[in-house]
């Protein structure tokens, strides 16, 4: 490499992390300009409640002070990425996010009260959905199928496990629920792989038709027989002692079946796919079929299994909206957490434990603008509600950039003979 | 192992890949396959792989009948395959790509790693194959590539080995190497088939010579009692001539002149670095390379297609500064594309709107509103005809064509027009003999007739054979200049970045 192009890039890199850098010192003056001025009391954050076994005193934070403080961190944070220009600067724009959004929740609670661990919890249980819709994606595009279905068969399941729920009780509900999102699997696979139809035209076309059948079985079948739409929910199950951390236990320990085996799920498929020989076959298939193929790899089959399991794992995703959480099932009740799911694929760089990252920063967004249409903000709940779809745009636009997926995806397999 | 292929025949449609092909390969022996591209050969290989199906025939492995129904019972067979295009995944390591589909695993189906990169690092000692087993195969060079491919085979315990067109893709330092693990390889008993069109490696290695012609076997010749030109002869059907006759012309004023050009990548990575490059008139200059090394993104460049980062780039003692593609076309500048599929031609479009491509837009053949069909089509005929295009009608689609045909309509397009200059890039890629030489005649025509040729090829031997001046490309650089007649290993130690 020669002198004058290292200089070019040198210059690029000072001249990035300078806006990025000035960017900042704006966003924390911003930050003490809407929340800081004029702020007065006290935020009281409740870490735990009065009936824990190991009850945590509430955390109160001055607002004003903490606010401007954190304003303060923030600016300077800016001028450091100028001034010494640090190889990772990321690590400051993340840090300077994370007071950003704690200067806000202040803000938002000051002489209120506020459950920080409840809104932890929820950001757990928000995040299940996201994660499962993610690990089915990852499943189908690590064979190189892309699965725009994915929020069609979260639908198929919650309806299933409302309706299968509600008859048969909320096991066998939840079986069928994966049944039915398996099966849907396998009409994507079909399509894709033996019909090698248009990867994003077949999954189109599913989301349309799960939405348009449930839509027709609520109103003609679920509403005329509401007996039908009342399906037991999973009780939640406290994790014997670590439930009873403070904080933590209830955050991560008090849950239904439904978190414990997202992470269970997360666990088994990082290690099947980075681990077995399976997985390496799945992932030979995703980069590149023909090779797989001249190894006596089937590509055909290993694509059809792993779209049936990723449907699986959408249909139990799906059985959470009903089984999970309200025991009933509403037309469209899934809300996009599909597509949501693929984004934090895609943020995860297509690996579990990174999707499930991912997934909890979509839950928390989405937890956040539930908690905070409680404590009565000034900002209307409508525009608090974008809060996860924001965060989605955000991340997709923005942070991915360069994110490589399985180089053959999207691309039909035609076997030669 | 013994291997005899009996009566094989292949149709696809109504070609006929092979028909009633008869072969046989013997324990520590190298069999040289020849034949042009489209005779037959990569068919034949994929049946002998298990990728295909024969329509009639019989495979037989000492003595015995053998029905291979997928690439794995060719393997378990003992049957192994290096392909052309070579079976590795990028992002994959070399072991990972080697154990793949016959991984050793413990309990839970994991991957036993050590035990794996122990056994690789056994074949690698064993025969001379030098590998990083942990090394991901997207960091590794071609050559390295290539052993990678050749000890997954040997994991599989291949006792027959099969070459597609080893040396496409390989410096010629590496082929040396090469040549000396298939040596190797043939000391320890492996039955090899070694596949290529290049007339001078299977003189040089092989025990015995297959000639293939029309998916049939022409004629089987021993190295030792034949002489190139009887193997090009049986190869084409005809005689051919493979010298140029280039006689020297003295070369004239600058027509292009590239000052100090860099060009930074999407990563601001440098693809070129301070290029300084000058094309005379009556000059054919060569680029030789390995591909990958700035020789795509300088053509881009010249052509308009492409923004450059620094320096400058003048034609006819102008400078072009961020010229279009059309507006350099309309100097006179003529590009043939290295990827005639993907740049030169679209496949979908008929010869006569393919012939119109980059000049639709002028009186000749447009009113502004409409196309002039007639006259596109009388074009179209007069190119068909005079660049020897062997086709029944202008109105077939450019897809249907051959290779080589499609080359010459190429050609046909950029030089049956007012040109004062051509940039070549793999003219002779993947096209047959009989079209090599025709199209090998027209460039050095060119040149006599005054036009400055910039050739850029991956096969030395081609810029060997045409270039008045060589330079070499090495990691965005020129590394080196060489005379038209200077030796063929030392521009090939320059490719390999040793100047």
């Amino acid at each position: 490499m020669n002198t004058l192009n290292k200089n070019e890039i040198e210059n690029t890199k000072s001249k990035r992390s300078k806006i990025f850098g000035i960017s900042l010192i704006f966003f924390g003056f911003v930050i003490y300009l809407f929340f800081g001025l004029g702020i007065e009391g006290q935020a009281t954050f409740r870490l735990s409640r009065p009936t824990d076994p190991f009850a945590l005193p509430n955390l109160i934070l001055p607002a004003h002070s903490f606010i401007g403080l954190s304003a303060l961190l923030i600016a300077f944070f800016g001028g450091r990425i100028i001034m010494k220009a640090p190889k990772n600067f990321t690590i400051f724009v993340a840090l300077s996010f994370f007071l950003a959004i704690a200067a806000f929740l202040v803000w938002a609670t000051a002489g209120k009260s506020f459950s920080l661990t409840g809104m932890l919890q929820a950001t757990v249980v928000r995040a299940v959905p996201i994660a499962l819709a993610a690990m089915a994606g990852i499943m189908c595009e690590r064979v190189a199928v892309i699965n725009i279905g994915i929020e069609g068969m979260l639908l198929a399941g919650a309806f299933a496990g409302a309706l299968f729920g509600s008859i048969f009780g909320n096991l066998i509900g939840l079986v069928l629920a994966i049944l039915v999102g398996g099966g849907f699997g396998f009409i994507l696979a079909a399509l894709v792989v033996t019909f090698r139809v248009d990867q994003i035209i077949a999954g189109v076309a599913i989301n349309i038709f799960v939405l348009g059948i449930t839509s027709f079985l609520t109103s003609h079948l679920l509403k005329s027989n509401p007996e039908l739409n009342d399906a037991p929910i999973f009780k939640s199950i406290d994790i014997p002692f670590f439930s009873e951390i403070p904080v933590l236990g209830s955050v991560f320990f008090k849950h239904n079946i439904f978190v414990y085996f997202s992470i269970f799920i997360v666990i088994v498929s990082t290690y099947y796919l980075f681990k077995t020989a399976y997985g390496l076959r799945a992932r030979a298939v995703g980069e590149h079929p023909k090779a797989a193929e001249t190894l006596g790899i089937s590509v055909i089959r290993t694509r059809f299994n792993h779209v049936i399991i990723g449907g699986m794992i959408a249909g139990f995703g799906g059985a959470w909206f009903t089984l999970g959480s309200v025991g009933r099932f509403d037309e469209g009740m899934t809300g996009g957490r599909g597509f949501i799911g693929l984004a934090a694929m895609i943020f995860g760089r297509w690996h579990p434990i990174g999707a499930l990252f991912a997934a909890l920063v979509f839950g928390f967004a989405d937890s956040l603008q539930q908690k905070l249409a409680i404590l009565r903000t000034p900002i209307p709940s409508e525009f608090l509600a974008m809060a996860p779809y924001l965060v989605t745009i955000i991340v997709v636009a923005g942070i991915v950039g360069n994110a490589k997926p399985p180089q053959a995806i999207g691309k039909a397999y035609v076997k030669e003979n | 192992m013994k291997l005899k292929l009996n009566e094989i025949s292949k149709s696809f449609g109504p070609v006929k890949a092979n028909s009633d092909i008869n072969l046989t390969v013997n324990r520590g022996e190298i069999l040289g396959l020849l034949g042009e591209n489209g005779a037959g050969k990569t068919t034949l290989m994929n049946i002998l792989t298990g990728l295909y199906k024969p329509d009639s025939g019989s495979i037989l492995i000492d003595n015995q009948l053998k029905v291979f129904h997928n690439p794995r019972e060719a393997n378990k067979n003992g049957v192994g395959m290096v392909h052309q295009h070579f079976m590795l995944v990028p992002v994959f390591s070399v072991t990972e790509n080697i154990i793949l589909g016959t991984e050793p695993t413990t309990t839970f189906n994991k991957i036993d790693l050590t035990n794996a990169k122990q056994k690789v690092l056994k074949i690698s000692s064993e025969y001379n194959l030098d590998v990083d087993p942990d090394q991901l195969i997207e960091k590794l060079p071609v050559g390295i590539q290539q052993r990678v491919e050749i000890i997954k085979i040997l994991f599989r315990d291949a006792e027959i080995l099969i070459f597609d067109e080893p040396t496409a893709v390989l410096t010629p330092q590496e082929v040396v190497e090469f040549f000396e693990i298939i040596k190797n390889l043939k000391k320890a008993g492996k039955a090899i088939i070694f596949i290529t069109h290049k007339l001078h490696e299977v003189l040089e290695v092989c025990d015995r010579i297959n000639v293939l012609r029309s998916g049939k076997i022409v004629g089987e010749e021993l190295p030792k009692k034949t002489t190139n030109k009887k193997l090009a002869e049986l190869m084409v059907g005809r005689k051919v001539n493979l010298k140029t006759n280039r006689q020297i012309v003295e070369k004239g004023e600058v027509l292009l002149e590239v000052n100090n050009l860099s060009i930074l990548s999407e990563n601001k990575e440098p693809l070129l670095s301070n290029l300084d490059v000058k094309l005379h008139k009556n000059e054919i200059l060569g680029i030789a390379g390995v591909q990958g090394n700035g020789q795509t993104e300088f053509i881009e460049a010249l052509t308009g297609l492409r923004k450059i980062s620094s320096g400058k780039i003048s034609y006819f003692g102008k400078e072009c500064k961020n010229f279009s593609p059309r507006k350099i076309h309309q100097l006179g500048v003529r590009h043939i594309p290295e990827d005639r599929q993907k740049q030169g031609l679209i496949g979908d479009f008929s010869l006569t709107e393919n012939i119109i491509l980059n000049t639709y837009y002028e009186n000749k053949f447009s009113n502004n509103i409409a196309l002039n069909w007639s006259s596109a089509k009388k074009e179209a005929k007069r190119i068909i005809e005079k660049f020897d295009v062997r086709t029944n009608s202008e109105e077939i689609s450019a897809d249907k064509l051959s290779g080589g045909n499609q080359q010459k309509l190429l050609i046909g397009r950029e030089m049956s027009r007012s040109i004062n200059l051509l940039i070549a890039s793999q003219p002779t890629r993947g096209v047959d003999v009989g079209s090599i030489e025709y199209i090998h005649n027209q460039i050095v025509m060119a040149r006599n007739k005054g036009i400055g040729v910039l050739l850029n090829s991956t096969e030395l031997d081609e810029i060997i054979a045409l270039s008045d001046r060589i330079i070499v490309f090495y990691e965005g650089r020129v590394i080196a200049e060489f005379p038209s007649n200077a030796d063929p290993n030392i521009i090939g130690l320059a490719m390999a970045g040793v100047s």
